[in-house]
């Protein structure tokens, strides 16, 4: 092969590794993206720099944005004493387009897996534990997935908050796919399922 | 409950094999090796799991051409016909598609009850308790297809908890969230389980068989305190010594004894443990056939080995009487010739490497 088609091959292959493309989707989109040289590829390849310069985690509650301290986080009116823990960023964004929740969020960047060696230090908990003593938290509310690990994770939690005065910990009703698939929801079942949310 | 319809595409020996069926037993002959084993394997991947092999799903497709291989199906259920389709690409496991939708492989037990014996079963009271439990899962999951996933559940947890232990991890809580779901899902393990044994037991005590009725019991191993929070809690420094879980149902053994003779299964004659197997199974799709109105589809590999001629034109008859679609396999044509035109008759061909059905 030539050092072009190389390089094209080195695209593909970058592409490949973005969830939900596989090596097939990836050579399409390539072609597209050549084809679509100007209006479409080089204003992505501008947007894909900026954002790589400016993207960021909250400091405090691990969303992306391109702020030190996101602005849920920044905002007085979401200091409402809830906490509602997720998986991944794509979970609180959301909870965000249902708008059906007025506190914080606290993203913990996956779930527990002694398999996949994801310990509570990989996960953002003592983060989320210092948050709880210094922000004067009420509740907090486990949105995490219905999967062995996603459990594992909401019992883990729990268990290390148990015993504090004055905090409450609940889970989004049973039955919600949660965790990565909050995004597949519709505002409405994301509301009824934290409303109807329980004790743990 | 019968696949009217079963296609295996690039499936071990079947490069392309396509049968129509209709709600008849299916004798399957051929020569060793002519790929009769393989055509009911495709059969049992219908189900969740591995198959009748236990084989990754690499191990399926037709050597020489790693394309990928396929196993589509049309199930007939009363009025309902359902279309299956299973597959692998290479270095994937194995999709399922349910009526075109994909579906976890756990679905399967929804909708396609099956129960299977193969040679390797021969000396399943005699060999270690893992086979055993293997089998009374099958039955539990044919009653109550959610054994499925209270199996999983169990097993992804113990998992996770071997490798804290093998980690020699100490976090009480990280234990504890495990430990939590284990029991849980333990519990409803256990439950499918006695059940299941409670509803075999009854199909045998009414029936009309040649088969020879057993006494059933789920036991664990001595010693090994009964599964709860408490007993994994202070299980944990033993299994950390031992870099597994010692206590919960995946130690469980099934015992068999056969009745009439108050002699326990692994003592009997190789004849007489392969008729309580074929016992068992006859009565846990009675009992299906009681519950769901339909029997459970058979797989029975080599059915006739061990069997004298009485006890096999018995078996026939019973699977007829069923109504079941047992998919039988032997090496001859006379093996089944007492079955007549009650069963749809397949010979399978061996052509240069390439498995084929003879009209
Ligand atoms: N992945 C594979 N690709 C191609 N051929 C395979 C593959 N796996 C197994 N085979 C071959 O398929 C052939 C048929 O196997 P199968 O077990 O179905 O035979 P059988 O008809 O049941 O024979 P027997 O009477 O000895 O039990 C064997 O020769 C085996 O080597
Ligand atoms: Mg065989
Ligand atoms: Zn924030």
């Amino acid at each position: 092969m030539s050092d072009g088609s190389d390089r094209i091959q080195a695209l593909i292959d970058l592409m490949a590794r973005l969830p939900g493309l596989g090596p097939r989707s990836a050579r399409r989109a390539v072609l597209h993206l050549i084809k679509k040289r100007g209006a479409l590829m080089r204003p992505l390849a501008q947007a894909m720099l900026d954002v790589a310069d400016d993207a960021r985690e909250c400091l405090v509650c691990g969303n992306v944005g391109t702020d030190e301290i996101c602005a849920i986080c920044r905002s007085d009116k979401r200091a409402t004493g809830e906490i509602c823990v997720v998986e991944d960023v794509a979970d609180l964004w959301a909870m965000e387009r249902a708008g059906v929740f007025r506190g914080r969020y606290h993203v913990l960047g996956g779930t527990l897996s002694a398999l996949d060696a994801v310990g509570p230090d990989e996960l953002r908990i003592p983060r989320l534990e210092s948050r709880i003593a210094e922000d004067g938290i009420t509740e907090v509310i486990l949105a995490l997935g219905a999967t062995v690990d996603g459990q594992t994770t909401a019992h883990y939690i729990s268990d290390r908050l148990a015993g504090r005065e004055g905090l409450s910990v609940t889970s989004l009703a049973q039955g919600v796919p949660v965790g990565g698939e909050l995004d597949y929801l519709d505002d409405g079942t994301i509301g009824a399922a934290l409303r109807a949310r329980r004790a743990l | 409950m019968y696949l009217t319809r079963l296609e295996l595409s690039h499936f071990r020996s079947h490069r392309r094999t396509v049968l129509d069926l209709d709600a008849r037993p299916v004798a399957i002959w051929g020569a060793n090796g002519a790929g009769k084993t393989n055509l009911i394997e495709a059969v049992s991947l219908l189900s969740p799991g591995r198959g009748l092999r236990r084989a990754p799903a690499g191990d399926l497709v037709r050597r020489q051409e790693a394309i990928g291989w396929r196993v589509g199906a049309a199930i007939r259920s009363g009025p309902e016909v359902h279309e299956i389709d299973t597959r692998a690409e290479p270095d994937h496991g194995r999709s399922v598609r349910l009526n075109d939708k994909t579906v976890p492989q756990a679905t399967l037990a929804r909708v396609v009850p099956m129960i299977w014996l193969v040679p390797t079963m021969d000396r399943l009271w005699i060999e270690g308790a893992d086979g055993r439990r293997r089998f009374l899962d099958r039955m539990a999951l044919s009653f109550r297809p959610s054994h499925a996933e209270a199996s999983l559940t169990y097993e992804k947890a113990m998992r996770e908890r071997n490798r804290l232990l093998k980690d020699q991890v100490r976090d009480p809580a990280w234990y504890g969230a495990l430990e939590a779901q284990m029991v849980e899902a333990g519990a409803a393990i256990a439950t499918c389980r006695a059940e299941a044994v409670a509803r075999i037991q009854q199909a045998q005590d009414g029936a009309q068989t040649a088969f020879p009725v057993s006494d059933l019991a789920v036991v664990a191993p001595e010693g090994m305190p009964e599964l709860s929070p408490t007993a994994l809690e202070d299980s944990r420094p033993r299994d950390m010594a031992a870099g597994r879980t010692l206590v919960g149902p995946h130690r469980a053994d099934l015992l068999a004894v056969y009745r009439d003779k108050g002699v326990a299964a692994a003592m009997c004659s190789t004849g007489e443990q392969k008729a309580l197997l074929i016992s068992l199974v006859l009565a846990n799709a009675r009992a299906l056939k009681a519950g769901l109105g339909a029997p459970p589809i058979l797989l029975l590999d080599e059915v006739s080995a061990h069997l004298d001629a009485a006890r096999r034109a018995a078996l026939y008859d019973e699977v007829v009487a069923l109504g079941a679609q047992a998919w039988m396999t032997g090496t001859g044509s006379e093996l089944f010739a007492d079955l007549g035109a009650r069963a749809r008759q397949i010979e399978v061909v061996d052509a240069s490497g390439e498995s084929r059905i003879r009209a």
